[in-house]
């Protein structure tokens, strides 16, 4: 019973990494309707910066440069490519972001090389224990931070003029621009929020019991996209909700991969996948997508 | 029908001259050039396959699919499988070679058709990280089922033999020139090639490729001029499985042993490099997307030394694999940003003021342009 309670805790931290992860890609798509497919890129090169940086100028400063450094990437990806496509049709678009990713997952990775990279986080591998139950301190640290993010986001797209200027450019582009909302700044903005937001993830996905950052970092990454679509492209609740439950079918097809050896070894990783087509089969715009109704 | 219509007979010649000369030069090949250019050729023609396979379905049918690397391994270990002896613990049927390369493209499109009830349902966004679910789970049935696959190291693929012809390396002269694998296979891959592209340019000028197009540019629409939308979307994904299934089984032969992983997300973002570079639902443009995507890392290696920037693997510098990522990853921003169409368009250009210029700001034209004839 215990183990399966560290399991449920560690799958829900890892879930709310992904959260973070595909909220800022459903942020950048509610924004501008085009599907990100640069996004692990994006975390990557964020926690490259901060693992670059961490022993010069301290972790703190690191992560605040790692976090900056991933929202003008993003942002410079908008300003760069997509803004000049802007009208384009959005599946010509996802091809264009394939482009980006191959461009800066090329460069990162070759940069990245074989090492392993420590992002010289304060917790290391200190864990809690609260009666029989031990969960690294990591964990906790990413599910807090997750929360706290989580939080301010929503509240910030909820009540402040910027999140009203977002939600409008979601409702319809052209009216919102009618009232005077500059869509550029609004997916300008959107982009960047998602780097900022990959890169807090790329801190957690790289810290204890993971070994640090390397080059299938970005391969982890790629399983926020199942946990957005399966909560509805659209929906930052379905952001949250996929997150999680990716994150605790990992965590529970990990840790019971013994029982479960007749599927064969790393069912962990492949379990978001498998969870994501079963959700598809039976609601194919997600949970909480809106479903798509169009005129003719 | 729409062939006579649009062009008159006349300027079908020098294309058509340009073409016989072209294939001649290609069957020449095989006499003058080394077996790194074969094989590099061979390559080249695997993925102008795919691509064509891809194309198909995202390209003219708008169906982004990132799985493809998924049905070229079942083509390639389909190969393997039903083909190899059983031997060193490994399933094998020990069909005859052309029966399995038959039958494995057969697989590979019915792994699509399985793959439908999900493929048929979503569209867009949704489909492509769906697709993606295939990358992974292949990855892991490759990693995982020993018996079928070999596990992490693969497997060997047996040679091919047709007609009592066996596609090894058991040398025959023809006029004097030693005829191996690659130089055998070299026929056998333009022939299918050829085979690939007159199919593919047959179903996209029939009424199929409409109905695709029509899909493509407005589902709803398409569905309620009386074109069965379900339908078609399900034959163009088990088509393009087959067309990808057939690269898979020619990537196996020229590679002579499958490795799992080749095929991995990075080969399904190739191919779809590959479409975009040469023009979305063109044929043309399959072929030429493919071939300058998979010579690019081989001109790249081959020339190392005599290309600034680039070195030798391993020495620190851009390995010429990832100069080429480099090159093919800018030019699919650059195509989608500057040229629209890609490469067939450019080519489709040339010939002057008989086609009206198509309005430049749509991506995607509404019909296969680069069919030069």
């Amino acid at each position: 019973m215990s183990t399966f309670a560290e399991f449920l805790i560690n799958g829900v931290s890892l879930g709310s990494i992904y959260a973070l992860i595909a909220l800022g890609f459903v942020v950048i798509f509610r924004a501008t309707e085009v599907v990100n497919f640069a996004h692990a890129s994006l975390l990557l090169a964020g926690g490259y910066v901060t693992a670059v940086l961490h022993d010069d100028i301290g972790f703190w400063p690191a992560l605040l440069a790692g976090i900056a450094g991933a929202a003008v990437v993003g942002a410079a990806v908008e300003f760069l490519v997509m803004r000049r496509h802007r009208g384009s049709d959005h599946s010509v678009l996802a091809i264009v972001t394939i482009g980006v990713d191959i461009l800066l997952a090329t460069e990162l990775t070759r940069r990245i090389g074989t090492d392993i990279l420590a992002l010289g986080d304060p917790w290391g591998d200190a864990v809690v224990t609260v009666g029989p139950v031990t969960v690294a301190q990591t964990r906790i640290a990413a599910l807090l931070a997750a929360a706290l993010l989580i939080t301010a986001f929503l509240l910030a797209f909820r009540y402040t003029s910027w999140g009203v200027a977002m939600r409008a450019a979601a409702e319809n582009q052209e009216t919102a621009a009618l009232m005077g909302i500059r869509l550029g700044r609004v997916s300008l903005g959107a982009w960047a929020v998602a780097g900022g937001l990959a890169a807090v993830a790329a801190l957690f996905l790289t810290v204890f019991p993971t070994p640090g950052l390397e080059r299938a970092t970005s391969l982890a990454a790629l399983k926020a996209f199942p946990a957005a679509i399966l909560g509805g492209l659209d929906s930052t609740t379905g952001a949250l909700v996929g997150g999680l439950l990716v994150g605790v079918t990992e965590s529970l097809a990990t840790g019971y991969q013994g029982d479960l050896a007749f599927l064969g070894r790393g069912i962990g990783d492949l379990a978001p996948y498998l969870v994501m087509v079963a959700v598809l089969l039976i609601r194919p715009a997600g949970l909480f997508g809106t479903k798509e109704l169009a005129r003719v | 029908m729409s062939e006579t219509l649009a062009r008159p007979g006349l300027r079908v010649r020098p294309a058509a001259y340009g073409g016989a000369a072209a294939g001649l030069v290609l069957l020449a090949l095989p006499f003058y050039l080394d077996r790194f250019w074969l094989q590099a050729g061979l390559f080249a023609m695997a993925a102008a396959l795919g691509a064509i396979g891809i194309n198909l379905l995202t390209g003219a049918t708008g169906q982004l699919s990132m799985g493809h690397a998924f049905f070229l391994a079942v083509g390639a270990y389909g190969y393997c499988a039903l083909a190899g002896e059983g031997t060193d613990g490994l399933a094998g049927l020990g069909l005859p070679g052309w029966l399995a390369a038959v039958l494995a493209v057969v697989l590979a499109g019915l792994a699509g058709g399985v793959f439908s009830p999900i493929a048929g349902r979503l569209h867009g966004a949704y489909l492509g990280i769906a697709t993606l679910a295939l990358i992974f789970i292949g990855q892991h049935v490759l990693f995982n089922a020993h018996d079928l696959t070999g596990g992490y190291n693969g497997r060997a693929v047996p040679p091919l033999s047709l007609f009592g012809l066996a596609f090894d390396d058991t040398e025959l002269l023809v006029a004097q020139v030693p005829f191996g694998a690659v130089e055998k296979l070299w026929y056998l891959g333009l022939a299918l090639l050829l085979a690939g592209v007159l199919f593919a340019r047959g179903v996209l000028r029939g009424r199929p490729g409409r109905a695709m197009n029509a899909i493509r540019d407005h589902r709803i629409a398409a569905g309620v001029m009386g074109i069965p939308v379900a339908r078609h979307r399900a034959a163009v994904f088990v088509l393009s499985s087959m067309y990808a299934g057939l690269a898979g089984v020619l990537l196996a032969l020229v590679f002579q042993r499958t490795v799992p992983e080749y095929f991995g997300m990075a080969l399904s973002l190739e191919y779809l490099a590959m479409i975009v570079i040469g023009g979305l639902g063109s044929v043309a443009g399959a072929v030429a997307g493919g071939v300058f995507v998979s010579l690019l890392p081989q001109l790249l290696t081959r020339y190392s030394d005599a290309l600034p920037l680039v070195s030798a693997p391993g020495t620190g510098g851009i390995a010429p694999g990832e100069a080429a990522r480099y090159l093919y990853g800018a030019a699919v921003v650059a195509v989608v940003l500057f040229l629209p169409g890609g490469l067939a368009r450019l080519a489709a250009r040339k010939p002057g003021p008989s086609e009206p210029p198509e309005a430049p700001e749509t991506p995607t034209p509404t019909e296969p342009p680069g069919e030069t004839r």
